[in-house]
């Protein structure tokens, strides 16, 4: 690894200042995915800025709303007892994400900001459009298996390794962030990208800019919840799809609904089509079947991810059919 | 011509890095002081090592109840700092990527990767490692246990396994065989000795005894 300077914020403001004339500086938290890429030499900062003493590691339950510091840890998220009663489709997701120990040192913003696990992007012996601009895309047509089925293009088709963020995209949450110029809120359906011309680019986050904050409104969804995940062994590998699913169901309708997927896209993949058919209608394992189909429309595969296009739907059915009965 | 040669000169300058800056002061240094030395200073690498040296950062650390005032490159990993630094070869370096778990230490009470934590973010934080476990010549009870029910074969994975079923009773995740498992993933054992390691931590677990 590069040797490079630290240096220890203890504000976000300090943070921010601290970073913003380095081109190659950047922030350091639980280190879990960036010590690794810089050992790999995929990214090589001049300067860290070490933001784990600033005070943004609380989770509070504020009206209407819950407020989850950047800085708190992915174990502390998923094993808090207020989260697990009011969210516990993200308690759940949080718990299938890495291993105990690496939920004791990521935190949720990091878990927000982590690289993809492609193995191209890895490799950098490999052409990677998201690596190196304009370098090529190895997984077209390479080694394929754990890639995305919805969104890609012919820059990129890598997915967003991330469990927590499905159930975040799920439960409309919203990302604080703040920067030089201030600070501002984004949808966190919109945080992550689709890679278009530009894969080097995995979300909207401005340059010097930090997350400080998540947010999840109130919702109803405590009880007929899954987050199913589905990986090449039980525990502790990546997702080669995951779904979660929040349903509030009265009297064997389903009044409302949330639906997303991991492993199938640059972005954890919202399936509103199929929220809005599921909508208003009695339970069955039929409308499941429907639904499936539906969220399915545009998907496209690349050779060795084939599979996914007949995992997805199976997944979804399977999901939607536990969370129904809890 | 020769004025835009000295005016580029000055901008590559100005260009180079703290690091090289750094070499040539100390270059520059070691000639002022002694100018015989400087062909031995160049041949021995001493300007890298100084700058080297310019470059670490102070830290205060707490090792199995020893306080250490070190001095670290930013980019030492606390595993590094351990095995290297401190000659505390019991935490085991597998991938050093963080996807086996054999450099789990505890770090003020909590399981960690070490390759993935640099030493420098770590400033008076208390670390355990496998050797601050025994008491004497009395093993701790995780260790017992996984010598009782033939908890390893090569036993490359033990010092993180033991560290982590320690963890896992602690933080009141080993209820069950199968709640055992799912949070002792993270520790991987290419022998296969899973069955009798979940064995050793529930034996552990319902002993009682306070870790």
């Amino acid at each position: 690894m590069k040797n490079f300077q630290i240096i220890k914020a203890l504000s976000s403001a300090s943070a921010v200042s601290g970073i913003k004339k380095e081109s190659s500086a950047m922030f350091i938290a639980g280190g879990t995915n960036l010590v690794d890429l810089m050992k790999k030499n995929v990214v090589a900062p001049d300067k860290l800025v070490d933001i784990t003493g600033i005070d943004l590691k609380k989770v509070e339950f504020l009206k209407g709303k819950v407020s989850i510091g950047a800085l708190a840890k992915n174990s502390q998220v998923a094993e808090d007892s207020s989260i697990k009663e009011n969210h516990p489709l993200l308690a759940l997701a949080l718990a299938a994400g890495a291993s105990q120990q690496i939920r004791h040192m990521a935190t949720v913003g990091g878990n927000m900001l982590q690289r993809t696990r492609c193995p191209y992007f890895y490799n950098t012996d490999m052409p990677c459009n998201k690596r190196v601009p304009k370098s090529g895309c190895g997984a077209i047509g390479g080694s394929n298996r754990m890639h995305a089925i919805f969104g890609a293009s012919d820059s990129c088709i890598a997915v967003h390794p991330s469990d927590m963020c499905v159930a975040l995209a799920a439960l409309d949450a919203t990302v604080l962030v703040e920067g030089p110029k201030g600070k501002r809120e984004i949808k966190f359906t919109d945080f992550h990208r689709l890679p278009g011309n530009t894969p080097e680019k995995d979300n909207i986050l401005g340059e010097k800019e930090m997350i400080t904050y998540v947010e999840i409104p109130d919702n109803k969804f405590n009880k007929n919840i899954h987050y199913l995940k589905v990986r090449d062994r039980s525990s502790y590998a990546f997702a080669l799809v995951s779904v979660a699913v929040a349903l509030d169901i009265q009297n064997n309708t389903i009044k409302d609904v949330k639906l997303a997927m991991g492993g199938v896209s640059h972005k954890p993949w919202r399936l509103t089509e199929a929220e809005e058919f599921l909508k208003g209608k009695a339970v069955s394992e039929t409308i499941f079947k429907q639904a499936a189909a539906l969220a399915m429309h545009g998907a496209r595969a690349y050779g060795e991810n084939n599979f996914k296009l007949t995992l997805g739907p199976n997944a979804i059915i399977e999901a939607l059919t536990i969370a129904a009965s809890k | 011509m020769a004025r835009n040669k000295i005016d580029n000169q000055a901008e590559g300058d100005s260009n180079s890095s703290r690091r090289d800056f750094l070499k040539k002061s100390s270059l520059l240094t070691a000639f002022a002081l002694a100018p015989p030395t400087l062909v031995m200073a160049s041949e021995k690498k001493w300007d890298e090592k100084i700058a080297e040296y310019i470059e670490t950062v102070s830290l205060s650390i707490e090792v199995n109840g020893t306080k250490h005032n070190l001095s670290v490159e930013p980019r030492t990993t606390l595993l590094d700092l351990l095995r290297e630094n401190l000659q505390l070869t019991g935490t085991k370096k597998g991938c050093d990527h963080g996807q086996c778990g054999a450099c789990t230490v505890h770090v003020n009470g909590t399981r960690i990767l070490s390759c993935l934590s640099l030493a420098s973010m770590q400033q008076n934080a208390q670390v355990t490692t496998i050797e601050g476990l025994s008491k004497g010549k009395k093993l701790h009870p995780m260790q017992e246990a996984f010598i009782k029910h033939d908890g390893f074969q090569c036993g490359y994975c033990t010092p993180g396994q033991i560290m982590s079923g320690i963890a896992c009773i602690k933080e009141g995740h080993a209820n069950s065989r199968e709640e055992i498992s799912e949070y002792m993933s993270g520790n991987i054992c290419r022998c296969g000795a899973y069955h009798n390691i979940v064995d050793a931590i529930t034996e552990v677990k319902e002993g009682g005894k306070k870790l």
